[in-house]
């Protein structure tokens, strides 16, 4: 996928002038929020579990390699066949390769970020083949060819009516007196004309929330059941995977999954939860003939061992994107790759690199509500605060930030000069704003009063009334 | 060869190389033994409330419960539910003794077909394998007798299940699938496919709200056959 990570403040100034967005995210706003509170009010080991789930990871990921060609072999003895691909463009080879040898004219499937990481659905275009979108948010994404701002609710910067403008205009044949007053009415449309696309496919391709190692299994979980139609109506099924989604048992898995639908959509659990183990069996009557796992890497093996292996413990909940106060002003598009919100902020970088991606990690105000939400624990403030590091060490960030930065560190090291030169710089502000109460613009802060006012110093500096209370005790 | 690669980055990361055999081992027997984590309080509660917990759970979620006490009332308790519904009297149904067995001529009206779900399917039969008391869930594994096509296609799904075959959590559903089942191309116990279902199928797309019947059936009704005495005299 193309990226447009490094206009990240134009993008987030065109978000914030968005009424449209606006007005989607207003809506938004608060119903994830307090869905997902209200789930974990309802379970009290809600919090030992998140540590459960941080320990099963770590423990995984220590032994990654060996969780791999454990999962592999058990598909592989179930009939199923992995594919083992480095890179982005291997993967998309691969699935090529397995679509073309079943003949596919059109290919169905469920919602996955890593297709979208892949760029899957251009690919099979440009070779003649159709993909086509089932999960509800991602069908209408696909219908204006845009990417999803969300990494579990894809339409979530779309209102009501812009489905149904949509609607009418794609489906062409569609009577203009059919009314579209109630999302149900929404809903029946996409249900009947994805009914034929289900059985019309060759190919159904899922992503996997996990993979299971002791038993060879794919598994997916979904609402909406569109899923599950993807991978049992088609000839064959390709489940694509990244590498660090393998866990070693089911019930190392079924613990991550009582903390998956909590933080994501607040559910105590998904409507489908669903293990696929290798292709039809003998004397079965449905199913798949043929399953296939793309074993993708892009860039995540390079993160062990360095202090994002971390951010390989996510689980895609989005909670982190849901709380974030940055996602909430601009929405998902503006970080201009796949993954937005904290998560994104931290895994972009690491995927495509610091030198595109790094105003993500600067637009943050460390609030920390991302990590306090987070299932499996991942500190993702410290981690933007290791792409700040990076950046800097780099030479990445700009010549202002720099040289601000250099002058703030000799005085900071300087501590008399620094508490002389607040001084100086207070009583000088106090002066200039004598009776203004706050400048609207001033000189070597106009980063500062380009979006707000700055208040106009009071009292003294810190140091000053620290000193005086401290005498006063 | 990218396996290779794969493999050795992520080596290289954990500086080292392929595990030694003593910890391959001891990885292995993790896997052997499949140890339990944490298993939420909600569901240790005695027998007759894990039974209760389970299907307020299913309401919860959307779906319907319709207790019997006999088998024989099952046909009796399908016709009614359709009748009610306004559904045809005609239902696919899993091609599994339990339900094949069922006194369907009791109901001369009620066109039985078993088979896998297809298209045009209005009103399916499932055969329930386990019942998971702690979020009402449902666990169905695919087999010949369990066709998974029944799960999906038709616009209501109607799932048998014995009280006897609730179990407390996801955990104790998984083994009793390890004790009870068999699959003949692994060796090992894990069908083709596992689903598990909670309530009918559901959408939050439009506007980040909940809206029922999406792509899967719209509803979800569970026979529930009281085969546990202590689990009907909490009825």
């Amino acid at each position: 996928m193309l990226t447009t990570s490094p206009a990240f403040k134009d993008n987030a100034a065109r978000a914030l002038d968005d009424a449209g967005l606006q007005k989607a995210l207003g809506k938004a706003k608060g119903a994830f929020l307090q869905r997902r509170a209200e789930a974990v009010s309802r379970l009290p080991e809600f919090e030992a579990l998140r540590d459960i789930g941080r320990d099963i990871k770590n423990h995984t990921l220590a032994n990654l390699d060996f969780y791999l060609e454990t999962f592999a072999a058990n598909v592989e003895r179930a009939g199923g066949h992995v594919h083992w691909c480095s890179t982005a463009e291997e993967a998309r080879a691969a699935v090529l390769d397995i679509c073309r040898k079943a003949g596919a004219r059109t290919v169905t499937k469920g919602k996955s970020m890593i297709s979208e990481e892949l760029g899957i659905n251009d690919h099979l275009e440009k070779h003649g083949i159709e993909p086509v979108e089932t999960d509800l948010g991602e069908y209408i994404i696909q219908l204006r060819r845009e990417t999803p701002s969300h990494i579990i609710a894809p339409a979530f910067h779309l209102n009501r009516e812009d489905w149904e403008a949509d609607f009418r205009r794609a489906h062409t044949d569609l009577d203009p007196d059919r009314v579209f007053h109630e999302r149900r009415d929404i809903l029946t449309e996409a249900r009947t004309r994805l009914r034929q696309k289900f059985l019309a496919a060759d190919v159904g391709i899922t992503g996997a929330n996990f993979l299971v190692a002791e038993t060879g299994s794919s598994v997916i979980v979904t609402n909406e059941g569109n899923g599950d139609l993807t991978q049992t109506l088609p000839r064959v099924h390709i489940a694509l995977a990244s590498i660090e989604k393998v866990v070693p048992t089911l019930e190392d898995c079924v613990s991550l999954l009582r903390l998956l639908a909590r933080s994501a959509t607040g559910q105590d659990f998904s409507v489908y939860t669903t293990f696929s183990t290798g292709a039809r069996r003998e004397a079965e009557i449905d199913g798949p003939q043929e399953y296939h796992v793309v074993l993708v890497d892009n860039g995540r093996s390079s993160m062990v061992g360095t202090e994002f292996q971390e951010m390989l413990r996510c689980i895609r909940c989005a909670a982190c994107m849901n709380h974030c106060p940055v996602y909430g002003a601009v929405g998902g598009h503006a970080y201009g790759w796949v993954y937005p919100g904290p998560m994104g902020s931290v895994l972009t970088p690491s995927l495509i690199g610091v030198e595109k991606a790094g105003h993500l990690p600067n637009a943050s105000t460390f609030c920390g509500k991302c990590e306090s939400v987070c299932p499996v624990k991942i500190p993702l403030p410290k981690m933007m605060r290791h792409w700040r590091e990076r950046e800097f060490e780099r030479h990445l960030s700009p010549q202002g930030v720099r040289s601000g930065l250099g002058l703030w560190a000799w005085f900071a090291q300087r501590p008399g000069a620094y508490r002389f030169a607040s001084r100086l710089g207070v009583a000088l502000m106090g002066l200039l704003g004598r009776g203004k109460g706050a400048f609207k613009s001033l000189p070597l802060a106009g980063g500062w009063t380009a979006g707000r006012d700055l208040p106009v110093p009071q009292g003294g500096t810190f140091m000053a009334q620290y000193a005086k209370r401290m005498r006063n005790r | 060869m990218s396996k290779d690669a794969i493999l050795t980055a992520i080596r290289r990361g954990l500086r080292r190389g392929p595990l030694p055999a003593d910890q391959q081992a001891m990885l292995g027997g993790r896997l052997a033994t499949h140890p339990r984590h944490l298993i939420p309080a909600r569901s240790r509660v005695a027998r007759p409330e894990q039974v209760a917990l389970f299907i307020r759970n299913v309401e919860k979620e959307f779906g319907t419960v319709r207790r019997v006490a006999d088998a024989a009332e099952i046909p009796a308790a399908i016709a009614e539910y359709l009748a009610a519904q306004n559904l045809p009297q005609r239902i696919a149904i899993a091609p599994h003794p339990e339900l094949q067995g069922l006194d369907w001529a009791s109901r001369p009206m009620l066109q039985v077909e078993a088979r896998r779900g297809d298209p045009e399917d209005s009103v399916s039969l499932q055969h329930g394998f386990a019942g998971i008391a702690e979020t009402g869930t449902l666990m169905l594994p695919s087999s010949p007798q369990r066709p998974t096509t029944l799960n999906l296609l038709p616009d209501t799904e109607m799932v048998f299940l014995r009280a006897s075959r609730i179990v407390g959590a996801y955990e104790e559903a998984w083994d009793l699938l390890r004790a009870e089942n068999q699959d003949a191309r692994t060796g090992g116990f894990m069908p083709r496919n596992v689903m598990f279902v909670t309530g009918p199928s559901r959408s939050a797309d439009i506007e980040q709200t909940l809206e029922l019947g999406a792509h899967g059936p719209r509803r979800l009704h569970i026979l529930l056959l009281d085969d546990e005495r202590e689990a009907a005299a909490h009825a």
